[in-house]
């Protein structure tokens, strides 16, 4: 493999770990006003991603700094073209950020209840807006020779980032309430339960739709297959949600999302801005991608670098790994705990 | 205004903006990082209760740093993409490097750190501090390599083809001795940002105490005095190492960019032996050199530029003329320089921005030092100064070097203008590196859009300063949250950490006065 199907290959890894952390942490976001009827079961819900998002989040910082990284030129094409979407997600990660942080720095149950709709809104509008930028770079912008935007501001947002955007929102609310079975208890895991059993066959199919599309336009035999582990993956999870098998449905979840993304990566393959205008504006790799040099310093630095990261990753994962349960909603223990 | 200036003003406005936090996360980590370590060695409460009350502050500002930190990143992509294409080879890297091996260590230990009390045995527990607040160290660095690189490229050579730098030596971008610079200058600042905020608010605290007859013998007097004492010193310190350290970047900077610092002196024609100027007037909003009158001090700058009292320093009509010939009195009259195409080139910087903000800088770094040497003197021998004057001269005086750092930075990157990849004259001219700020804008993006986003933000961080400092005064007047003496993480299992926590983290051990515990 050259390096630049390397890079191209470690950015995909990027993108789609980062789909596969943060896409929980979205999901238990936006499900916060859905399976946390009690104060405190927000508050469990919160707790469970809490020491989670913002190591999830450098994900995101990583996978961007790779394409600027490797290939400027899908970075200066892609981020332009989807110009105010791209702001507008800045914005929810902004707002979700700081409520993050803020939500426990004053008690009162009204501070409290708006900082924790902001986590919610926020979530919402960054993952529909980083969906609707991966569906657009993977199934087309409308660009010309120059890599310059044809048409207005909102010229970027067709159907393509409209799937990619109801892609990743629905796939991590299911992710979502999965991680919830999987790691509180109570009334919010019988919740998430209940949630992941009615909506994971239908949560997965807009994804799908995504993979399958990409797949009948570019694909190969091997990603072909990769698109039926993902389908089955689907029903796996169904089936071991059904029997609540909090973990193995986890993991079957997680391949859906694996094998789409694989599926999705491996069929653009060296295209990695497609054009809607005409397919010889296409930009691809080899148009986009730094020097051969630079490359090898990256994939010396990352290749120290990265299995650093997933060690100490894990270890905060392992450390953080125990079962919550929600504190009991008595007047004198309301006393006690901080809202 | 046409799209390049308000994709100016939106960089200028974020980036300052995101400055005001990040000096803060790095001095305030070091120094919380220490007050942890002097817990961890002494067991003394009252290091346990400033690693606590500091701590805090620390992490309510953090936050908002990585929040706006966001913005920078994608900007360089949504606004300047003619600028990421033509240093993707060099600059990009180092983004993804700060991400991969600085940013990475520092979001997963922060996380550590903050939900580890009572989890982690505990000297793992303040090394999850120390590591966090390495990464933001070696971010740093990556980040102001990234920038310094821009300011003085090195390691390139230009690609026949493009026109576009292409690395050649990783090594030398890293090892640039701008960053070396620019690195250490910034790091001493961020300590006297920290080391305003420590005695400020501490006597502040300590005159509060005093004058309700608080005892002078409990825990808490001993936090207030310890920070007083402690950000006196650092204070002190860190503005001696600014001036060292920025005297070093200086010299480098009259070789590298002489324009910058001939503008920042207002001196207009090549002098042998070169003046310092101390004040400066011109007519109002001209941009004209023999316009400026200026009182100076004699051989002065000759001395800071050369370190002697002789050597000429370069005027800026000199110099503009001698840029001029080198690299064009007009822009090309290409499409890519937008409206300048074809419009005449000034080489000098704004003349009233480079000088004030060079004087801002250095006046308020001395303030600072003042206070911090203020507080120590008034707090020999366990004395505590009751003035109002000089406590709340010292609590507003935190402003100072937040004021320091925000304008030497708008110094140095005003001062690089019109270039946005300044040309490094250490390299024959042919084979110079070089980018005008015309040029880096996006070309497919209009006005309207980047307005639009303009707009956004400013709006949107207008509400959060708001927010964070409401939150900020309302916990600083809180204080230490003392309780029982004991505090709860004192308590640190130093066998296996979680084999006994059945409920999770809400097994009984967090308080409500544990404030670097969250409860959700």
């Amino acid at each position: 493999m050259d390096l630049q199907t390397v890079w191209f290959v470690a950015v995909a890894v990027l993108w789609t770990g980062f789909l596969l952390l943060e896409g929980f942490d979205f999901g238990v976001a936006a499900l916060l006003p859905v399976l946390g009827r009690r104060t405190a079961d927000r508050h469990l819900m919160l707790r469970s991603i809490g020491p989670l998002w913002d190591g999830n989040e450098v994900w995101l910082i990583t996978a961007a700094g790779a394409v600027f990284a490797a290939f400027p030129g899908w970075y200066a094409t892609w981020l332009p073209a989807l110009y105010l979407p791209f702001v507008l997600v800045l914005f929810g990660l902004i707002v979700r950020a700081v409520a993050f942080e803020w939500r426990h720095s004053h008690h009162t149950d009204r501070w409290d209840t708006t900082w924790t709709h902001v986590i919610t809104g926020g979530s919402l509008i960054a993952a529909l807006g980083i969906g609707a930028a991966l569906g657009a770079t993977t199934l087309g912008l409308p660009i010309d020779a120059d890599g310059n935007r044809v048409g207005g501001a909102f010229a970027g947002v067709g159907w393509p980032a409209v799937l990619g955007g109801v892609a990743v929102l629905s796939f991590s609310l299911v992710h979502g309430a999965v991680f919830l079975a999987l790691k509180t208890d109570g009334p919010v895991r019988l919740a998430a339960r209940r949630f992941a059993r009615r909506w994971s066959p239908v949560a997965a199919l807009p994804l799908l739709l995504w993979a399958g599309i990409v797949q009948l336009q570019d694909g190969t035999a091997v990603t072909a297959v990769l698109w039926l582990v993902a389908a089955l993956a689907v029903l796996v999870t169904w089936a071991r949600v059904r029997v609540d098998r909090e973990g193995q449905a986890f993991a079957a979840w997680a391949v859906v999302l694996l094998a789409s993304a694989a599926t999705i990566f491996g069929s653009v393959y060296p295209v990695v801005v497609p054009s809607t205008i005409d397919s010889a504006f296409d930009v691809t790799i080899s148009d986009a991608s730094v020097s051969d040099y630079t490359l090898t310093v990256m994939t010396w630095a990352a290749g120290v670098g990265l299995p650093v990261v997933l060690a100490y990753q894990a270890w905060t994962y392992w450390v953080f790994r125990q079962r919550l349960t929600a504190e009991p909603e008595t007047p004198e223990a309301a006393e006690q705990v901080p809202a | 205004m046409d799209v390049l200036d308000i994709a100016r003003w939106q960089f200028g406005i974020t980036t300052v903006y995101h400055f005001m936090m990040v000096p803060l996360t790095i001095g305030l980590g070091i120094l919380v990082a220490v007050m942890h370590t002097m817990w961890v060695r002494t067991d003394k409460p009252e290091w346990l209760r400033m690693t606590r009350f500091w701590g805090r502050i620390y992490l309510i500002n953090f936050v908002l740093g990585v929040a706006t930190g966001l913005v920078q990143e994608f900007q360089f992509g949504l606004a300047w993409s003619e600028y990421s294409r033509f240093v993707g080879d060099v600059f990009g890297a180092l983004l993804a490097l700060e991400a991969l091996l600085a940013f990475f260590l520092e979001s997963t230990f922060l996380g550590l750190w903050i939900f580890g009390w009572g989890r982690i045995p505990k000297k793992v527990h303040l090394a999850t501090l120390w590591a966090a607040v390495i990464g933001s160290v070696v971010s740093a660095y990556f980040i102001i390599a990234a920038n310094s690189w821009m300011q003085h490229p090195v390691g390139v050579v230009t690609d026949d083809a493009t026109g576009r730098p292409v690395q050649v030596d990783f090594f030398a971008v890293l090892s640039n001795n701008t960053a070396v610079a620019a690195f250490s200058h910034t790091i001493v600042a961020a300590l006297m940002v920290a080391g305003a905020a420590l005695v400020g608010i501490g006597l502040w605290h300590l005159r509060r105490r005093t004058l309700a007859g608080a005892p002078t013998t409990d825990v808490d007097h001993g936090v207030w005095r310890r920070s007083v004492r402690l950000g006196g010193y650092v204070s002190v310190a860190a503005f001696l190492l600014t001036a060292v350290t920025g005297d070093y970047q200086a010299k480098l900077m009259y070789q590298q960019q002489p324009l910058k610092m001939s503008s920042a002196e207002a001196l207009c024609e090549t002098e042998a032996p070169a003046p310092f100027s101390i004040f400066a007037f011109s007519k109002f909003g001209s941009q004209e050199c023999d316009d400026v009158h200026s009182w100076t001090v004699p051989y002065l700058l000759s001395y800071l530029a050369h370190g002697d009292f002789s050597t000429a320093v370069p005027g800026v009509n000199d110099l503009q003329a001698e840029y001029e010939e080198a690299y064009g009195a007009t822009y090309p009259d290409d499409p890519s320089y937008g409206d300048l195409a074809g419009e005449p080139i000034d080489y000098t910087p704004l003349l009233a921005v480079t000088y004030w903000n060079f004087r801002l800088m250095i006046g308020m770094g001395m303030v600072s030092a003042g206070v911090g040497a203020h507080a120590l003197w008034a707090t020999r021998r366990g004395r505590v100064p009751t003035s109002p004057v000089a406590v709340y001269g010292s609590l507003l005086a935190i402003g100072a070097p937040f004021v320091a750092n925000a304008s030497g930075w708008i110094f140095t990157e005003m001062g690089r203008q019109p270039f946005v990849v300044y040309p490094n004259p250490d390299v024959p001219r042919a084979d110079q590196v070089y980018f005008f700020t015309a040029q880096a804008v996006s070309p497919g993006v209009s006005a309207g859009e980047v307005l639009t986003s303009l707009i956004t933000l400013t709006a949107v961080y207008g509400a959060l300063a708001v927010v964070e400092l409401w939150l900020l005064v309302r916990f600083v007047r809180g204080g230490v949250t003392a309780g029982d003496g004991a505090p709860t993480p004192g308590h640190t299992p130093e066998g296996t950490p979680d084999d006994d926590l059945p409920g999770g983290r809400d097994g009984g051990r967090e308080k409500p006065d544990d404030v670097l515990s969250f409860a959700y």
